[in-house]
């Protein structure tokens, strides 16, 4: 999967940069997210603007990393959904349980 | 005049051809003249339940079934969206799935649930060779 990390502070900055984020690549997200935690990183934000797509997969893959994010006391933050993205979070009831900007700048400040 | 589509599709049964047959879903809605919705929202709705289905026989097939095919079929006619998605496996019967916990956080289970809100009717039946998930949706 095709994925950029940075630091910015203390947090954590993934930008995925797949249009799609389903059953055959959510693996590979979940597993980028493991490795941090493993370093003691729990200050996760990840950009979806590339993302046009997302499967029940790719959301199982994002609230692990919350599990995860909230099991090691950090945090997990999304942000630059793309509208249908953001309506699959919010038929799932998902959007109740992430913090979701609409940019980074103000997913940042946030932390 | 109505529009009639059919569409058979046979790929191996892998994850990586997912992209492939969302994308033909999504350019088959993109054809619809005569559907009065949001057309790209239908696109990525069929994109995902056949990402869904096809997601759920891989899950759901032997190891050594990586080799299969999974076969799909999407039809439009009368106005009525239909997708097949015939497995030869032991088969998932997703009409015996409950609607996930909300509260709870669960990593799986979404993906049936997706399918039924997004399609009108979802049945699930065994054949004389595998089973058959059959989703419908009007177009009306």
């Amino acid at each position: 999967m095709n994925i950029t990390i940075e630091e910015k502070a203390s947090v954590v900055f993934i930008s995925v940069k797949e249009e799609r984020l389903d059953a055959h690549n959510s693996g590979d997200l979940k597993n980028q997210m493991l490795s941090l935690f493993e370093d003691g990183k729990t200050q996760l934000l990840i950009d979806l603007k590339d993302v046009r797509f997302v499967d029940s997969s790719g959301l199982g893959a994002l609230v692990s990393g919350f599990k995860n994010a909230s099991s090691h006391n950090g945090n997990l933050k999304l942000c630059n959904l793309q509208p249908q993205v953001k309506s699959m979070f919010e038929l799932t009831r998902l959007h109740r349980v992430f913090e979701i900007f609409p940019d980074a700048e103000e997913a940042l400040a946030s932390f | 005049m109505s529009e009639k589509i059919e569409v058979n599709i046979r790929v191996p049964n892998q994850t990586r051809y997912l992209s492939l047959i969302g994308k033909i879903g999504e350019d088959i809605a993109r054809t619809l003249k005569l559907y009065r919705g949001d057309r790209e929202e239908l696109a990525f709705n069929i994109n995902l339940v056949l990402t869904e289905a096809m997601t759920n026989v891989i899950r759901h097939s032997r190891e050594e079934a990586a080799a299969d095919e999974i076969n799909i079929a999407i039809s439009i006619c009368d106005q009525e969206l239909k997708i097949q998605v015939f497995d030869q496996g032991r088969g998932f019967d997703v009409c015996s799935i409950p609607a996930p916990d909300f509260k709870r956080l669960d990593e799986h289970g979404r993906g049936v649930f997706i399918i039924r809100s997004i399609m009108d009717r979802v049945s699930y039946r065994k054949l004389k060779s595998g089973n058959v998930l059959e989703m419908i949706k009007s177009l009306r």
